[in-house]
C-alpha cells in the first residue's frame, strides 16, 4: 500500500477555509526573456534555524546557498531525496544549467521558502504572499516556480 | 498540505503580477484552491519533481510546468502523466551493527556505533541534513531523552536538545537516513530509508515506544503526527 495515498486522501478534501477571490492570469515573458525565482514549501533552513509549526513567514536564500536543510516538520514524506539531490524539490541547479543554456533569461539572485504544514491560508494570501511578491519584484522576478514536498 | 500552500501562494504571486506555475502533489487539494497554473505530478510525497539525481527527468518536468506559462486561461491544472510510488513496504537492507555496548541503552549504542555509516553518507552526498537543532556528534546522547521517557518519566518532565523533542526526532531521523545511504549503493526508493529506519533500527523501535508513551497523555504531548509517520504506526493516526 503506498503511503503517500493514505495522506493524499487523508488531508486532500480538507477545505481550505476561505473563498478565493477571481484571479487573473498574468502574461508571463517568453522564458528566455524572464528572471525565473523559485518558491517552496519546503522549509528550508540553514543548520540550527529550525522552523516553528503553523508559521506563515517566509526565508529568502542566495541562489548560491549551500547546505540547507529541509526542515519542515512532517514525518509523512520522504527524506532520502532531497538529502541525495535537493533539485528533487528546490531544482536550483537545473535553473541554473538551463539560464547557461539560453533556455531561462535569468535566474533570480534570490529565491523563497516557506513551510508548508499550515492550516490557516488567508494570511499566505492577504500578507506574506503578497510580501513576498513585492520583495522578489523588486528583484527583477516575473516568473516563479512553486515547489511542494 | 503543502499543495494548499503553494497553491494559495500561486495565487498570491499572480495578483501581485508575477507569472507563476505550481507543481502539485495532491490533485484533490489543489482543486479546492485553484491556483493559476498547475501541473500535478503524481510522485512521492518530498520529491516534486520526481526522481533523485535523475537530470534528464527532473528537466522534463520542469518543461512541462514552463510551457503553461503560456497559457492565461487559469486556473488550469494539468496532469505530468508519468506516476511513480513510493515504496514504504520495501525497506533498504543495511546492515544494523552489533550491539557493542550493553551497558548503553540500544539505541543509543546503535547510533554511536552507525557514525561511520553516517559519515560516509555525508561524504557520498557532499552535505548533511542533520542540523536543526543538533549535530552528528551530538545525535548519541540527545537520544536518551527518549529512553527516559519509553522508560517511565513524564515527557515533559525531560529535557530535549533544542527544546522540542519532534525537531530533535527529525535530526535523529536524518542522522540514521545518511546512515543508510552511506551503507546502500545507488538511489532508495521513496520512504525506504523511512522504513528501515523505523522498522529496523533500535532508535526507530524507540521512537515508536516513545509515541505510545506520550499518547493521551496530561499534560497533552504537542503534535503526536510529528513523531512517527503514520505509515510507520500500528494504529493509523489519520
Amino acid at each position: 500500500m503506498s503511503a503517500d495515498s493514505d495522506m493524499r486522501s487523508a488531508v486532500g478534501s480538507v477545505p481550505p477555509g476561505l473563498d478565493f477571490p477571481p484571479v487573473d492570469l498574468v502574461s508571463a515573458p517568453p522564458l528566455a526573456e524572464a528572471t525565473v525565482a523559485l518558491v517552496t514549501t519546503a522549509a528550508l533552513a540553514r543548520p540550527g534555524e529550525p522552523w516553528k509549526d503553523q508559521t506563515h513567514d517566509y526565508r529568502l536564500f542566495d541562489r548560491e546557498a549551500e547546505g540547507l536543510i529541509m526542515a519542515h516538520n512532517s514525518t509523512n514524506l520522504d527524506r532520502s531525496g532531497f538529502a541525495l539531490d535537493r533539485n528533487v524539490a528546490f531544482p536550483i541547479d537545473r535553473l541554473v544549467e538551463m539560464e547557461a543554456e539560453g533556455l531561462i533569461g535569468k535566474v533570480a539572485p534570490r529565491h523563497a521558502s516557506f513551510i508548508g504544514s499550515t492550516f490557516e491560508l488567508s494570511t499566505f494570501l492577504f500578507d506574506t504572499g503578497p510580501r513576498l511578491a513585492a520583495e522578489l519584484r523588486n528583484d527583477g522576478v516575473d516568473v516563479v516556480l512553486l515547489t511542494p514536498v | 498540505m503543502c499543495t494548499r500552500t503553494v497553491s494559495t501562494l500561486a495565487r498570491a504571486l499572480e495578483a501581485s503580477g508575477i507569472a507563476t506555475v505550481a507543481l502539485l502533489a495532491n490533485r484533490t487539494a489543489a482543486e479546492l484552491v485553484g491556483p493559476p497554473r498547475g501541473l500535478y505530478c503524481e510522485f512521492p510525497l518530498g520529491r516534486p519533481l520526481g526522481r533523485p539525481m535523475d537530470l534528464p527527468f527532473q528537466r522534463s518536468v520542469l518543461d512541462a510546468a514552463f510551457k503553461l506559462l503560456s497559457r492565461t486561461d487559469g486556473p488550469l491544472i494539468e496532469d505530468f502523466g508519468v506516476t511513480i510510488s513510493d515504496e514504504v513496504d520495501d525497506p533498504v537492507s543495511c546492515p544494523i551493527p552489533p550491539r557493542l555496548d550493553p551497558n548503553q541503552p540500544a539505541a543509543i549504542a546503535e547510533a554511536r556505533a552507525l557514525r561511520s555509516a553516517h559519515d560516509r553518507g555525508v561524504e557520498r552526498i557532499g552535505t548533511s541534513q542533520v542540523g536543526r537543532v543538533v549535530g552528528a556528534d551530538g545525535i548519541p546522547e540527545a537520544i536518551r531523552a527518549f529512553v527516559r521517557v519509553v522508560e517511565g518519566e513524564a515527557w515533559s518532565d525531560v529535557e530535549y536538545v533544542g527544546g522540542d523533542p519532534t525537531t530533535l526526532l527529525m535530526d535523529i531521523r536524518a542522522y540514521y537516513e545518511e546512515a543508510a545511504l552511506g551503507l546502500e549503493e545507488g538511489v532508495p526508493a521513496a520512504r525506504a530509508t523511512e522504513t528501515w529506519y523505523y522498522q529496523k533500527t533500535s532508535m526507530g523501535l524507540l521512537a515508536r515506544r516513545y509515541l505510545d508513551a506520550v499518547k493521551d497523555v496530561d499534560p497533552p504531548f504537542p503534535g503526536t503526527f510529528y513523531v512517527v509517520p503514520a505509515s510507520q504506526t500500528a494504529e493509523r493516526l489519520f
